[in-house]
């Protein structure tokens, strides 16, 4: 085939500069907004994810992470007797309040763990070692809250709920979606941060032992421990989520602004497309005149789509690598899995090739008697 | 003489206002292969529509159309393509050729239609703008071609198909009278020395003595018939007819 739909598309410089600016648009805003629901997502459930726990124990009705119900630590002994129980270790993880050097406050959500064992360690550290915890008055924090906190360095001394507080190291990436920095110290010391009396915990993490049926371990665990609630991590971790994301609006607010890149991408682009394909509707009568089946136009009107939609996708993805980028250093990750990547080559050639049905529903209804107007 | 197109007791209404408007009000009329019929007549007569029926891309309110033996009226948008692919060649007065292709490429769009594959389709556009004297014009944009040379173009395409019949509105009238007569030349040697059955709308009188026979047309109907005396299928004849135009044109220069 003459290479009609490319040379028709390439013509008009400045009405193709006008289709890609739409579909980058588009497809730099879609991902974006994708990439922050995932971010915010995967942040919402960081704790659980890291926690390397099979089971989580709660209260009873505890929604999400964030609000633990404090119960009795007799129950992890409870716990640890059981069959097909490996590991168990009480966490706490609370909000309280961080006192900066300047007087003023700022929200922290404490994470206390048995710094002994292996379960809801701090990940990614830059700076100083998990161990170091074990120092009295000892946290650990992300480096992304360091300017909020006021904290410059390892060593430096705050007050968080009333409580002395040392730095003794600091981690990469670990963002918290209420924006309340994680700070990660002994469990003793998060007690004392946060106000729970000595015989209390808010969850209880467990590890099945190997080969053990964790659905057994739940039944067992439910069986012995009398108001509590057992949830496998992916449970807890989904339940989290969905309240963060979804009971809040917060998810749905971006996921309507993802939809909306969409729609505006598929507006702007019809447009173009619809605009390019008037200014060369004489040539589609021409060509019905001279014989060309439906499927001949179809396939010109669909190549132009395609084509501004690989060009489109390239440049949007471009674009939107340099951004994914930018927001690792800021508040809120925008995260891009690569099936996310290769998803959108499709989301963008529907956009487009949806974008020029609208075109080819013109085409075919052009007035034969248009071939013979001078 | 055997009928490329045989059109009768052919009637087109279009639906406009209450009453609709009558084209075409019963119109009888053949075009023969090897013959240059001309159509004439004032403007919003019907030849455009005869036209158009007859190169299948209107359909009849009523009466009958046959192409190439075909009786197409019957058809359905589906196949009336295929028709037009397989017998129709057209020459617009506007030209209609592709801006962003090539003169080569305007022709081998018309073979790529027909399934042609790329390299054979390459060589015939070649050989087919050798025809029309635009063989150095292969690799020119429409835009750097001028009039006569577009409209060569274009009788190029309308030949890549083969076609038994091309169907010419106005192919003179956006063209200076020189170049004009080419274009007729054209066209005539491909009903006269081709055996094409070839339709040309047009208001152009300088032209008239190319045709063979000149059917005018007034409100949609067939208001006179004019058959030249001599036969355009004789060569000689056609050759005296063509010695007489160039004398002609000499003289008028």
């Amino acid at each position: 085939m003459p290479p009609l739909a490319r040379r028709n598309l390439f013509h008009d410089k400045v009405r193709l500069v006008v289709t890609l600016t739409g579909i980058v648009f588009s497809v730099v805003l879609i991902v974006v907004q994708l990439g922050l629901f995932f971010g915010f997502t995967a942040a919402t459930s960081n704790l659980i994810d890291h926690s390397g726990a099979d089971l989580w124990i709660t209260a009873k009705n505890v929604p999400y992470v964030e609000q633990g119900v404090a119960f009795s630590e007799r129950k992890l002994n409870q716990a640890r007797a059981l069959a097909g129980v490996a590991d168990a270790q009480k966490m706490i993880t609370h909000w309280t309040q961080w006192k900066r050097h300047d007087g003023g406050e700022e929200s922290v959500q404490i994470v206390g763990i048995n710094v002994d064992d292996n379960l809801e360690r701090p990940w990614n550290l830059v700076e100083g070692r998990v161990e170091d915890l074990k120092a009295p008055d000892a946290i650990i924090l992300d480096e992304l809250y360091k300017a909020k906190l006021g904290v410059t360095r390892v060593g430096e001394i705050f007050e968080i709920g009333g409580h002395r507080a040392r730095v003794v190291g600091f981690t990469r990436g670990i963002r918290s979606f209420t924006t309340s920095p994680y700070v990660f110290t002994s469990f003793k010391n998060a007690q004392n941060y946060t106000g729970l009396r000595e015989d209390q915990t808010l969850f209880i993490l467990v590890r099945a032992a190997p080969g053990s049926d964790l659905e057994s371990v739940r039944r067992g665990l439910l069986a012995h421990l009398r108001d509590v609630e057992v949830f496998t991590t992916p449970e807890f971790s989904h339940m989290t989520t969905f309240y963060w994301m979804f009971t809040t609006g917060a998810g749905v607010a971006v996921l309507i602004a993802a939809v909306l890149g969409l729609v505006v991408g598929f507006v702007v682009v019809a447009q173009t497309i619809y605009a390019t394909t008037m200014d060369h509707l004489r040539e589609y009568g021409t060509l019905k005149a001279m014989g060309a089946p439906a499927s001949y136009v179809y396939k010109v009107i669909m190549k132009q789509a395609a084509i501004s939609a690989v060009i489109g996708y390239v440049l949007g993805m471009i674009v939107s690598a340099f951004v994914v980028h930018a927001s690792q250093a800021g508040g809120a990750a925008i995260l891009m899995p690569p099936p996310m990547a290769v998803g959108m080559f499709f989301v963008t050639l529907i956009m487009c090739v949806g974008a020029a049905l609208v075109s080819i529903n013109k085409v075919m209804r052009i007035d034969p008697a248009l071939v013979f107007r001078g | 003489m055997q009928s490329a197109i045989a059109v009768r007791g052919l009637t087109k209404t279009y639906a406009e206002g209450s009453a609709g408007t009558q084209a075409l009000r019963g119109v009888d009329l053949d075009a023969h292969a090897g013959e240059l019929l001309m159509l004439m007549g004032p403007s919003g007569s019907g030849k455009t529509t005869l036209l158009s029926i007859m190169g299948c891309i209107l359909t009849a309110t009523s009466g009958s159309v046959r192409v190439a033996g075909i009786e197409v009226t019957s058809l359905g948008e589906k196949d009336l393509p295929g028709i037009r692919l397989e017998h129709i060649g057209f020459v617009f007065q506007g030209f209609n050729l592709f801006p962003t292709l090539t003169a080569g490429e305007n022709v081998e769009l018309m073979l790529d239609l027909k399934g042609v594959s790329a390299p054979a389709a390459k060589k015939r556009a070649q050989e087919l703008l050798e025809q029309v004297g635009l063989t150095s014009k292969y690799g020119s944009f429409p835009a750097d071609l001028s009039g006569g040379q577009k409209q060569r173009v274009a009788i190029a395409r309308a030949l890549a198909g083969d076609p038994q019949i091309i169907l010419a509105d106005e192919p003179t009238a956006a063209l200076d009278s020189h170049t004009g007569r080419n274009v007729m030349e054209t066209l005539s040697e491909l009903a006269h020395k081709r055996g094409r059955a070839v339709v040309i709308v047009t208001h152009d009188s300088r032209v008239l003595d190319f045709a063979d026979r000149i059917v005018k047309i007034e409100d949609g109907r067939i208001a006179e018939a004019q058959e030249l005396e001599l036969a355009p299928a004789v060569p000689l004849v056609h050759n005296f007819r063509q010695a007489a135009a160039n004398l002609r044109q000499y003289i008028e220069r």
